[in-house]
């Protein structure tokens, strides 16, 4: 599995956002954070890459699979992108639109596998008792779990989580991390992760890639682009790394 | 497997099957209705009389024939069919626009196609007599679809939300209504009473012809709505979700458009402005089984038909001999049995 992306520019109409970003190197089992700034392009470049939006002329390409010759749906079976959040009062349970999640382009039969992976996946993710909650009742924490959920059953190729822990308390923080890199060790994929928090990414990407302004300004090993004069730029702070004992590397940023 | 998990996979597959026996049995509650709605008027018959009659008809005197194949069966199966076609209009404009507010009633279908239906009142004086029915019918249908079109054309521009076609919605109601009630001001004493009583809506203008069109319309707009119905249910997770889901969200709701404008356009010119209904129904289907479209859609037609079909009963059953108007009685009875409905469930119904 590998993720190729060459010449990506996208405009809402006059608004350039994205910048001819050409990118590779995401391999399989490898966790990537994706950082930068607010309002830098990042939830754009993970909608363009998953499909929602249209461009013309980019080559994305998902193990071989070209997005300017797929089907949408073969794309979308493939690619999974979870946005940052979602509220809906919609009177659904946390049971249905997960398994709306894995099923949504398969029709109608639901299988006893369906159910059990649902079923297993919010074991995992340790919201078995939430099951019936209706969606609209559940905390913003509550539903980024359930967002989790609904990527994770729908067992894609390419991950691309948009900001999945901004709701979460620090334990579920690591723990929905942890999960995230589990899941995509054990199955292989690329995953992309959007993150705020430049500790979650030391701690747990394997690769880093630095957006600003639309464009991709770095990328390798955590430790090389944290620490990168570029970082500090784009951010305007200093940056500390600290890498405990156990190899754990942290990040302390000053004004 | 742990227990765990084996135990909410069994919770979930126990609620399937409450859902489907819900819904098996509301269409028996609605057989039994239209049943009764059959044999329910002026001349006394039984329910085995009906049926039989209905069953065969060569064994039934011919006066119970004319009562039932002629007078009855299209009144009472009309019901049926209009409660269907708004119940699944109003559960899918409510489900598109994501807004529980939203059915033919109040964005405007119905005032467009009462509008309609007013300049055929009119005008009619030029027309031979006997074909201005016709032209009642496709002139309020004709509106009814333009009102929606107009809607449809607002999906069309860039930027525009659910939340302004709500708007546009209401507000091509209002326009409609003032047009209409311009008609009215200029009519004579006998053309207002005529748009007054089409207004009203009545189930007496329903004829097996009627009736063939409407099967026709449910029988194309509901297979293709369930067959979208998963698209459907996650277009009510939010358009984000939904497009990261791989529905394309903006070509479904133009689809869903076009559909709902048929049915919708189709009850109210066949039998008047009746309130409500789409409006009513598919929120009682919500409380009963919750929105996933698989149930939610057959039984918003199912609660939205036995509504109608008991609507039927009830406007004979006031005072004998005589109909009342169906729209009058939906929503002097049937809302304050939905509010009743929500203060009792006090459960989720929307938000």
């Amino acid at each position: 599995m590998t993720l190729e992306i060459q010449n990506l520019s996208f405009a809402y109409s006059k608004k350039q956002v994205l910048h001819d970003i050409s990118v590779e190197g995401f391999k399989s089992g490898e966790l990537t954070a994706l950082i930068g700034p607010n309002a830098t392009g990042k939830s754009t470049f993970f909608k363009c890459v998953s499909g929602v939006l249209k461009t013309k002329g980019a080559m994305i390409k998902v193990g071989g699979f070209d997005i300017r010759e797929t089907g949408m749906q073969a794309w979308n079976r493939n690619v999974c992108y979870m946005p940052q959040s979602f509220t809906s009062n919609a009177a659904l349970t946390v049971f249905d639109v997960v398994l709306l999640a894995r099923k949504h382009m398969h029709g109608w039969r639901v299988g006893d596998d369906d159910l059990n992976v649902v079923a297993e996946t919010l074991h995992m993710l340790k919201v078995d008792h939430l099951s019936e909650t209706f969606v609209g009742d559940l905390s913003g924490g509550q539903q980024q779990m359930v967002s989790i959920a609904q990527a994770v059953v729908r067992e894609p190729a390419l991950f691309l989580l948009d900001e999945p822990t901004s709701a979460l308390d620090l334990r579920h923080q690591l723990e929905i991390m942890k999960i995230i890199k589990d899941v995509t060790q054990s199955r292989k994929i690329v995953s992309i992760v959007a993150l705020h928090d430049l500790n979650l990414a030391a701690r747990f990407a394997d690769h880093v890639v630095l957006m600003r302004k639309g464009k991709i300004i770095s990328s390798g090993p955590p430790r090389e682009v944290l620490a990168s004069p570029e970082l500090a730029e784009t951010y305007g702070v200093t940056i500390d790394i600290h890498e405990s004992k156990e190899g754990v590397l942290s990040v302390a940023a000053s004004l | 497997m742990t227990d765990i998990v084996l135990n909410t996979a069994e919770r979930f597959r126990k609620r399937t099957k409450k859902r489907l026996i819900l819904l098996a049995g509301s269409a028996s509650v609605l057989i039994i209705s239209l049943l009764v709605d059959i044999s329910w008027g002026p001349s006394d018959l039984s329910i085995f009389d009906a049926a039989m009659a209905i069953i065969n008809p060569s064994g039934a005197s011919p006066q119970i024939n004319v009562i039932i194949w002629d007078i009855r069966l299209p009144i009472a199966i009309m019901a049926v069919l209009v409660g269907a076609m708004l119940g699944v209009a109003g559960a899918e404009m409510q489900t598109i626009l994501n807004n529980p507010l939203a059915d033919p009633f109040t964005l405007g279908i119905s005032s467009a196609a009462a509008f309609g239906a007013a300049l055929a009142i009119v005008f009619r004086l030029n027309l031979v007599p006997g074909a201005g029915e016709i032209l009642v019918t496709t002139n309020a249908f004709v509106l009814a679809l333009f009102s929606s079109s107009l809607l449809y054309a607002f999906t069309k521009i860039r930027g525009v939300t659910s939340e302004t076609m709500v708007l546009v919605g209401i507000a091509m109601m209002f326009t409609f209504n003032a047009l209409l009630a311009l008609m009215q001001y200029g009519a004579s004493e006998t053309q207002l009473a005529q748009i007054v009583f089409w207004m009203m809506g009545s189930l007496a203008r329903a004829t097996w012809t009627k009736i063939a069109i409407s099967l026709v319309i449910l029988a194309i707009t509901v297979p293709y709505f369930m067959k979208r119905n998963w698209a459907l249910t996650a277009l009510r997770m939010g358009d984000d979700k939904a497009a990261s889901l791989g529905v394309n969200v903006k070509r479904l709701r133009v689809e869903m458009l076009i559909g709902i404008s048929l049915l919708a356009a189709t009850a109210v010119s066949f039998v008047g402005t009746v309130a409500f209904v789409g409006l009513v129904g598919p929120h009682i289907a919500r409380m009963i089984v919750g929105e996933d479209q698989r149930y939610f859609l057959p039984l918003s037609a199912v609660a939205s038909a036995l509504i109608m079909s008991v609507t039927s009963i009830v406007s004979k059953a006031i005072t004998p001999g005589v109909i009342y108007p169906i729209g009058i009685i939906t929503s002097l009875i049937g809302i304050p049995f939905f509010i009743s409905l929500i203060l009792a469930v006090r459960r989720r119904s929307w938000g």
